[in-house]
């Protein structure tokens, strides 16, 4: 079961009407942030329009957040998703991400916090060029998160429809790294700037900048 | 670097501050030699469009020299060049389709955040008017950073003088797109609201267009008069009932198309108009709208209303059954400016459109702030201010 069928990619009639049993119980088995996402949407009581799943009015389950964004890049899926499927580009449009560190299946995110810095550590789940990559934090992480970026053509030649989806568990109230763990910003907010940045990194060879110098 | 800079509503002074260097790979670094104040530049002075911050460089009409440029960039060192107020990618869907200023990629993607709830989707980058639109550095200054050079700046042959193409930047285009979204026909009666500089190029835009009436609406006598000295017929809105003038002046039908070149700021003391003011006083985020409710109220039935005034907020009492019952359509927007160079330039070299007529006055940058007060408080002989560094 790939992670792709767990998460709530589109609340189509026909497609939940067909595949929603199959994915029900892949997320049944998998019981985490976004599988339990799914099952809040599909046990007969959640609505099935066609908006994508993180447009819903309810972002919680379980425990978990479950943020979304899409862009559409005016590029072709296999570039996008070439420069996305090497982590060590992300920092160049990830704001509040510093580095990311791959050895062997294990990426090491240094993320800038309010407070110092937070390190996620994250394994690929599911890898298809030119389509998506998914990922899921390690045991030893400090945030319990996962995300999948896909990559989908664009009706019209536009492009490519990329979209980014994270489900993440609150960290303890405790430690003080609340929702705002990624920088002190609104996770929504910062996914949508990154996927902005991604954009113009890619149509313009860019990112935009207003400084005087 | 001098720079002329906000501090707070009707205060704007020249300053010293640091000279702008290449940022990005497609920059350039232009040394101004003209820019102008615009009537655009008037709603940041009077404080009715948000997010302008004391200390930010103002300014969106300017030409000058390339003194640097990037390996991106396709200008040379030497070149000169007329900028357009909006800056423009070239790369994204709206560019691709020549609305440059929807472009999607020259707001700094943090300043984004601001229109996207305000305005559904984020708005493009433009010089030297407020953060909602990137925030950048403006154009009168010694010395400005141009982003995207390859793209938006349009180079000037030898022969022509500053002043003949120094509005190529911004109210040239604006005057001819509002013109444009007219779609004119020929026989058709364009009326147009505001004698400004936007209003004035309107009008000889409509004409060149093939309108076979333009009127135009104000109320400063000299303002009017340059109207009709482009051969458009004029109504002074203090001495005249404009709605009914213009019917009687149309035989009774309408105008075919209505241009609003007056935007947030309507003067007047209209009922509705001194309503909007308070509103704009008190900080409701509202739109003085007198001009455009008068047009719509004017349009003749399935006639265009084209809207270059600029607005930033909400508008009370639109007269929306009017509009709909009417079949009316709107078109409006900031300037493709872009689109409209290359022709522009060759009608300015063939001697096709006046540019010059409308400048009064002549200041150095140093004197910009008597600029500002003036072209503000004095609008019926300040018709056009050209700052020189
Ligand atoms: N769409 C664009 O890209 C773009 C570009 C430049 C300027 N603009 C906008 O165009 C508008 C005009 O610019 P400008 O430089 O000519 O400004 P301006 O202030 O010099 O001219 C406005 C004119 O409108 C007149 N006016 C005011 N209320 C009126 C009313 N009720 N009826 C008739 N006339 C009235 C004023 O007397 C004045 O002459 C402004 O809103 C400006 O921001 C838009
Ligand atoms: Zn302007
Ligand atoms: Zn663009």
């Amino acid at each position: 079961m790939s992670l792709r069928s767990r998460l709530p990619a589109r609340r189509e009639p026909a497609r939940g009407a067909v595949a929603g049993p199959a994915l029900l119980a892949g997320a049944t088995l998998l019981g985490i942030g976004l599988a339990l996402y799914w099952r809040n949407r599909f046990d007969g009581r959640g609505s099935r329009d066609s908006a994508p799943g993180h447009t819903a009015r309810r972002s919680r389950f379980g425990g978990y957040t479950v943020i979304g964004r899409s862009v559409t890049i005016h590029a072709d899926r296999g570039s996008l998703y070439d420069q996305w499927r090497d982590f060590g580009n992300l920092p160049r449009f990830m704001e509040n991400v510093k580095a990311v560190r791959t050895e062997g299946d294990v990426s090491t995110w240094t993320i800038a916090a309010p407070r110092g810095s937070v390190t996620v550590k994250t394994r690929i789940v599911s890898d298809r060029p030119g389509e998506e990559i998914a990922w899921r934090s390690t045991e030893d992480s400090d945030i319990d998160t996962e995300g999948k970026v896909s990559f989908r053509d664009a009706p019209g030649g536009r492009g490519t429809v990329v979209e980014a989806r994270i489900a993440y568990r609150q960290p303890g109230g405790a430690v003080g790294r609340g929702a705002a763990f990624l920088t002190g910003t609104d996770p929504r907010q910062q996914a949508r700037r990154d996927l902005k940045r991604f954009k113009m990194l890619m149509e313009t060879g860019e990112v935009t900048s207003s400084r005087l110098r | 670097m001098r720079a002329l800079t906000y501090h707070s509503k009707h205060d704007v002074r020249v300053d010293t501050v640091p000279d702008p260097e290449l940022v990005n790979p497609r920059d350039a670094i232009i040394e101004v030699t003209a820019t102008a104040i615009c009537g655009s530049d008037l709603h940041l002075y009077d404080g009715v469009i948000p997010g302008v911050m004391s200390g930010d460089i103002l300014g969106h009409e300017f030409m000058g020299r390339v003194v640097d440029a990037g390996p991106g960039s396709t200008l040379e060192k030497g070149q000169r060049v007329v900028v357009p107020f909006t800056i423009s990618c070239g790369q994204c869907f709206h560019c691709l389709r020549a609305q440059y200023s929807a472009c999607d990629n020259s707001n700094p993607a943090e300043n984004q955040d601001l229109t996207e709830p305000l305005y559904g989707q984020a708005l493009s980058g433009l010089f030297g008017y407020s953060h909602l639109t990137g925030g950048y550095p403006g154009g009168q200054a010694e010395y400005v950073r141009v982003p995207y050079s390859d793209i938006g700046p349009i180079v000037i042959p030898d022969g022509l003088e500053d002043e003949e193409v120094l509005f190529l930047s911004d109210i040239l285009p604006t005057g001819w797109m509002a013109a444009d979204n007219c779609d004119i026909e020929p026989g058709d009666t364009v009326a147009v609201w505001g004698c400004g500089p936007v209003g004035l190029f309107a009008i000889q835009s409509a004409k060149l267009m093939g309108a076979a009436e333009v009127i135009a609406i104000d109320h400063y006598p000299n303002r009017l008069d340059l109207a009709r000295k482009l051969g458009a017929k004029v109504i002074d809105y203090r001495t005249t009932r404009v709605l009914e003038a213009l019917t009687e002046m149309t035989g009774g039908i309408g105008p075919d198309a209505v241009i609003d070149a007056v935007g947030m700021e309507s003067h007047g003391l209209a009922p509705d108009n001194i309503a909007d003011t308070v509103k704009q006083k008190v900080g409701f985020g509202a739109d003085r709208g007198h001009a455009l409710r008068e047009a719509i109220m004017a349009c003749r039935k399935g006639g265009r209303v084209s809207m270059p005034g600029v607005y930033g907020g909400f508008l009370d009492k639109f007269p929306l059954g009017a509009f709909m019952e009417k079949g009316l359509q709107m078109r409006t927007g900031q300037t493709h400016v872009q689109k409209y160079s290359k022709d522009l330039l060759h009608r300015i070299r063939e001697g096709e459109i006046d540019t010059t007529f409308l400048i009064s006055h002549r200041l150095p940058l140093e004197q910009a702030a008597e600029g500002y007060a003036n072209f503000h408080s004095n609008q019926d002989d300040w018709t056009k201010v050209v700052l020189r560094p």
